[in-house]
């Protein structure tokens, strides 16, 4: 442990209103945390810069996950665990499911949380792909009230992203549209288990009668945000899968992404990947 | 040198019995066990999550307890490699291992004893991907798992001959 | 003798308390006022210290500290040769290089302080790749970057290329790896002037530590005690560190006067302690038109990090096994190992071995690719045979049936039909399936003359109640050396396993059976526990207390009335080279081992041409190895290794930057998971050898040679891509496949 730990404060408060108090009352001084699957790695490390943290588990709020006919709603603190065992997510939204059971160990699929992968705001989190895919919204709440946003822009940077200091992220919710859509997902990790990715793809298409009606492609691992790759989506859109059309739609993805090279791959490595993991996606579909 | 908070009281069970111990919020239930309560069977092997060597049961479900700050322990019911075998009669999981060759150098033996516990008790009668999936948050070194396999394998078939698997 | 036990999987000495947690690690021992250490290291490769800052805000009177100022006998970590110092006092020769030690009870505290010394450096010119240490861009040992060279030839290799039809030429690399024994290195020590010194840590080698603790502090050997706690896995990594950390626990401790604990957590013990050798190998083979051998030309060299450590008997074992089991009237290797401003690097299961060998038996696949042979032919027609000598000019005694282990090998795996199916079904898939295999050998035991100057000793000593007691300095780490002496003790005594004790490896009590490395452990030290075992029994006749055929009953009392009216009972056995074995160092020729185990792996791989990462998804070893003294024991080695070689082969990656390790983290290092190991078939042929216990040959670094160009070999099966290196990581083969499709252009 090179943190010196009695300089952490971890403060659990018993309410929403109580924690969002303390927000208000001290805005930017308290940080939430949630499973602390990744904030007690740099605890660990001594790489933990920010000192005091509101603890978010007992906030019954930002738990279970709701249905209605038009959305599914999650709360925060869901963990990876209970997303791969929910029913209507496996049925209809497989690949948030295929993203929770490929985030780290099972030890850490009970404690990690779909918010805390969301906030902790990583460009390698193994969730977010699906999520942009699916259109996913989030729902903010402070003192001031709650509003939901689309998470589609969330993230403006490298672990930058619209979340007011006053703010927690108390649900994401995904509409219940996808259900005919072809679905794809790929983590790149090298090794089968508990990697961090390389290259995470997920992608969805809507197809009739060999047309792509609707399509979404996002990329972790890629560029500083999980990124949506919204040009070659809207290229492909209206049109039927040919070599060719794959082949331009290749060259868009290589222009949209960033990639760069650090201990874990390559930036050649991971275009090259990434385009062929639009190709598998785009083969599937034409099958 | 940097401002410190107070230690709180965390009071929870562990292996069945209540302990009560002071601990500062974010200090880990890694050390708090190792530490404060000498349960020492629980080790560290990377401080970060990822190899399985301190894993303990916290409330039924499988935990790294490096991962897990202490305050969050408070309330908890909390299994430790010393709370799997029943006083001297070894667990059908331990008896495994031993009987398999399942432990080497040891030190990975606990979390991956723990982590079968938890294997078995989602699956009692696992598939090898199952198994494989159940364990690879439990590195070892020394056995390339197969022995570990098969002793996941043992375990199951000594709990249909009426050997408890888990206490 | 009855084999009531040897050859019997009886269950692990001790396996109980490992399986309960109640077994006792470094870090698990606590002693009273016990203070805990911490090492201040540099953060630049190369440079000239000007000055240490203790840093504002910490209260430093209630921290020891030490520099190389407070070492009372001479700083350096004494080994082989006397250049690598305890703790940096002018200049540094690699990042993480010891520089100040701190003590202190409160951990955390421990850690504010650590991060508050600044090291005040004037950096020197560093190099960092086996190229610019031969080219010499900066000097930083000796006069030339070189730490050994080993000229070893049989005949006349000059001469040989004019009979050569082909001739084949090829350069190969093997990367970092680190050990990554699951429990990180750690030592506790007690020190006084009074009372000397005493350690208690994980380690594999407890005389290695004792004598670097005698030059550090000047004491005689009677004052140094080092204990062996219960140790969470070696693989080398646990050889010759941990004199260092010894080194600093105790100086700590003598300066305090208290007890210091030092326990490294993973990012300092990747980032600090010892790797594998990164290795260049460059071959060149002439052969005839119908694959026969006739010229081998090797140049081997190691990297061996900043200081000389064990890198010359490391370069030793490579170099002897560089041209592989195969029978070659003209082999030239040349070898060296150089220095770079990356901490040194050190002993890892197969010991320079797993390095030379990936370069020639993925050279040799080219090479019979070069005669219109398949891999498995021109093997055929080269394997070494009775009667016909090594690289070394050693004259094989023994029935090596290398064709008969290819054989199995080939029937286990089902190689032929795989093959063809592969071939078969490739074309048009994603996923390329291919099928390699590698043959090799590993010598056991200690190189050369190495284990007639070990002199290794073992004694047995029984108690009034009837229990023998198995005194030596051989380590358990995992491998079994509790259950296997135990073993060879209880058939040899012909009493139970249950009445063998293990004492605990502790220099003030045992004497030393040598160093638990080089496959020694049961061939070696388990004869000498034989033999005294043997003695002890004898003694035992010959005062006329025991039959023959006794009883465990009668073997109890026995041992009590020969206690009450004679004394102690204790057997003493010391090390005897087998007859005829000789050794020339001048040369390099000769007997360079006692005995080799032989070996051929099978791989079977899938690799994904979307995602370019390859697989191993069945692997078949098959081995001879002499007798097979525990069946699970012995497989759970050959499993284990084959595991660690996979990791080598194709996951495990050191990122270097400026000689240092920048992915020093199990997340970022990425070891294979029980998601990753396919299935590992292991098979032992049993041919007895006649100087090991009941016939027993070496057999813990064998598994670690054959994997990786086994692997590697398939991977060009499937694919058709020429890899020369490792870790075959997906970047590697996907920059090897563009190549090729390049070139198809």
């Amino acid at each position: 442990m090179r943190a010196y730990v009695p300089s952490y404060d971890l403060r659990v408060p018993g309410s929403l209103s109580e924690a969002l108090a303390l927000l208000t009352r001290e805005p930017g001084v308290w940080q939430p945390f949630a499973g602390g699957t990744d904030l007690m790695v740099l605890l660990e490390a001594g790489k933990l810069s920010h000192k005091r943290f509101l603890s978010v588990s007992k906030l019954d709020d930002l738990r279970g996950i709701e249905l209605t006919s038009a959305d599914v709603t999650l709360g925060a603190l869901t963990t990876y665990t209970e997303i791969q065992k929910h029913r209507v997510l496996q049925k209809e939204f497989p690949l948030l499911c295929a993203a929770a059971r490929e985030t780290g160990s099972i030890a850490t699929q009970n404690r990690g949380t779909l918010g805390g992968n969301i906030v902790n705001a990583s460009p390698a989190a193994d969730s977010p792909p699906a999520l942009l895919v699916y259109d996913a919204e989030i729902e903010l709440v402070s003192a001031r009230g709650a509003r939901w946003l689309p998470y589609h822009g969330f993230h403006t940077g490298y672990k930058k992203m619209q979340l007011a200091a006053d703010e927690l992220l108390r649900a994401i919710r995904l509409p219940r549209r996808v259900k005919k859509w072809r679905q794809y997902y790929r983590k790149v990790g090298t090794r089968k288990a508990q990697a961090i990715s390389k290259v995470c793809f997920a992608g969805a298409a809507l197809v009739e009668n060999g047309t792509i009606r609707d399509a979404r492609m996002a990329l972790g691992s890629v560029a500083p945000i999980v990124l949506r790759a919204v040009e070659t989506e809207d290229a492909l859109c209206g049109g039927s899968i040919s070599p060719g059309v794959i082949a331009a739609a290749k060259e868009s993805l290589a222009r949209e992404i960033a990639p760069i090279d650090d201990i874990r791959s390559t930036a050649r490595y991971r275009l090259r990947v990434a385009q062929n993991l639009l190709e598998e996606f785009l083969s599937q579909l034409a099958k | 040198m940097s401002e410190t908070v107070s230690r709180i009281g965390i009071a929870c069970r562990v292996n069945g019995e209540p302990r009560r111990v002071q601990a500062f919020p974010m200090a880990r239930l890694l050390d708090v066990l190792r530490e404060e309560m000498h349960l020492t069977g629980t080790k560290e092997g990377c401080g970060e999550g990822e190899c399985g060597a301190c894993a303990v049961l916290m409330n039924g479900a499988i935990v790294n307890s490096c991962l897990v700050p202490a305050i969050e322990a408070d309330g908890a019911d909390i299994r430790t490699i010393e709370g799997i075998a029943g006083g001297s009669q070894l667990n059908a999981v331990q008896e495994a291992f031993l009987e398999c060759g399942g432990a080497q150098c040891g030190i990975c033996t606990p979390g991956m004893v723990i982590a079968s516990v938890a294997l078995l008790e989602r699956h009692p009668h696992p598939s090898d991907a199952e198994i494989r999936e159940g364990l690879a948050g439990n590195l070892c070194r020394c056995t390339g798992y197969q022995k570990i396999f098969a002793a996941v394998v043992r375990a199951c078939e000594s709990s249909r001959d009426d050997k408890p698997v888990t206490r | 003798m009855e084999e009531k036990f040897f050859g019997h999987s009886v269950p692990r000495k001790e396996g109980r308390e490992k399986v309960t947690g109640r077994a006792r690690y470094v870090d698990d021992l606590a002693f009273p006022g016990m203070l805990h250490g911490v090492t201040v290291r540099s953060s630049v490769a190369r440079g000239r210290i000007r000055g240490i800052r203790f840093g504002d805000g910490i209260p430093w009177s209630e921290f020891t500290v030490v520099t190389a100022a407070d070492i009372p006998g001479k700083n350096e970590i004494a080994l082989i040769e006397h250049d690598q110092p305890c703790l940096a006092a002018e200049v540094i020769n690699h990042p993480e290089e010891p520089i100040v030690l701190l003590a202190h009870p409160d951990r955390y505290l421990l850690e504010e302080a650590r991060r508050a010394v600044q090291i005040d450096v004037e950096p020197l010119p560093a190099i960092f790749s086996i190229e610019d240490s031969i080219a010499k861009r900066a000097v930083i040992f000796g006069e030339d970057n070189v730490f050994k060279t080993y000229h070893m030839e049989k005949g006349d290799v000059d001469a040989a290329w004019a009979q050569a039809d082909v001739i084949v030429e090829g350069e190969y690399r093997t990367g970092a790896q680190e050990q990554l024994y699951i429990e990180n290195q750690g030592m506790i020590a007690s020190a006084n002037p009074a009372d000397g010194v005493t350690i208690w840590g994980s380690l594999q080698c407890p005389y290695y530590v004792h004598k670097a603790l005698v030059i550090l502090f000047g004491l005689p050997a009677e004052q140094i005690r080092v204990i062996q706690a219960e140790t969470g896995g070696g693989f080398g990594g646990k050889e010759e560190y941990p004199s260092m950390i010894a080194g600093h626990a105790a100086l700590l401790a003598w300066k305090s006067g208290k007890p210091v604990k030092i326990i490294y957590d993973r990012a300092e013990d990747m980032v600090a302690t010892t790797k594998r050798h990164p290795s260049r190998t460059r071959h060149r083979t002439g052969v005839t038109r119908d694959g026969k051998l006739v010229a081998m030309d090797i140049d081997f060299v190691i990297d061996g990090g900043a200081y000389a450590t064990l890198s010359s008997v490391v370069l030793s074992r490579g170099t002897i096994h560089a041209a592989g089991p195969y029978f070659c009237p003209n082999v030239r290797v040349q070898s060296q190992a150089v220095a770079t401003n990356a901490p040194p690097h050190g002993a890892f299961r197969g010991f320079g071995a797993p390095q030379s060998i990936f370069a020639v038996e993925r050279h040799l696949d080219q090479v019979a690719r070069a005669v219109n042979l398949t891999p498995e032919e021109f093997r055929r027609r080269n394997f070494i045979r009775k009667g016909q000598t090594t690289a070394t000019g050693q004259l094989i005694h023994e029935d090596v049936n290398f064709n008969a282990l290819l054989d199995r090998a080939f029937r286990e795996s089902d190689y032929y039909a795989k093959s063809e199916r592969f071939a078969r079904e490739n074309p048009g898939a994603t996923i390329k399936r291919g099928i390699g295999f590698a043959s090799f050998m590993h010598g056991a035991g200690f190189t050369g003359s190495g284990e007639v100057y070990l002199a290794s000793v073992v004694e047995l000593e029984a108690t009034p109640e009837g229990t023998v007691r198995v005194l030596a300095a051989s380590t358990e780490i995992g491998q079994g050396t509790n259950t296997v002496f135990s073993q060879i003790a209880a058939d040899a005594l012909g009493i139970s396993y249950d009445r063998i004790e293990i004492a605990q490896p502790d220099t003030g009590a045992v004497p030393n059976s040598g160093p638990t490395v080089a496959s020694r452990t049961s061939m070696v030290v388990g004869n000498l526990v034989e033999k005294a075992a043997l003695d002890l029994k004898r003694k035992l006749l010959d005062s006329g207390l025991l039959c023959d055929a006794c009883t465990e009953d009668e073997f109890v009392r026995a041992c009590r009335r020969y206690i009450e009216s004679r004394g102690p009972l204790r057997s003493r056995s010391q090390y005897e080279p087998p007859p005829g074995l000789h050794w020339d160092d001048k040369t390099y020729s000769g007997d360079a081992y006692g005995t080799y185990a032989w070996a051929v792996y099978v791989a079977e791989v899938a690799v994904d041409t979307v995602t370019f990462e390859a697989r191993v998804t069945d692997f078949v070893a098959v081995q001879e190895v002499g007798k097979v003294i525990h069946p699970v024991l012995a497989a759970g080695q050959i499993e284990g290794g084959v595991a660690q070689a996979i990791g080598m082969s194709l996951y495990e990656n050191v990122v270097w930057r400026e000689g240092r390790m920048a992915n020093g983290q199990m997340t970022n290092y990425i070891m294979p998971t029980a998601a990753d190991i396919p299935p590992i078939r292991v098979f032992f042929e049993e041919q007895p050898y006649p100087f090991g216990p009941h016939g027993a040959k070496g057999i813990g670094e064998l598994p670690m040679d054959g994997p990786a160009p086994a692997i590697v070999n398939a991977i060009e099966n499937a694919t058709g891509i020429c890899v020369r290196e490792i870790p075959a990581t997906p970047e590697v083969l996907m920059e090897a496949m563009a190549e090729k499709a390049g070139a198809l252009v």
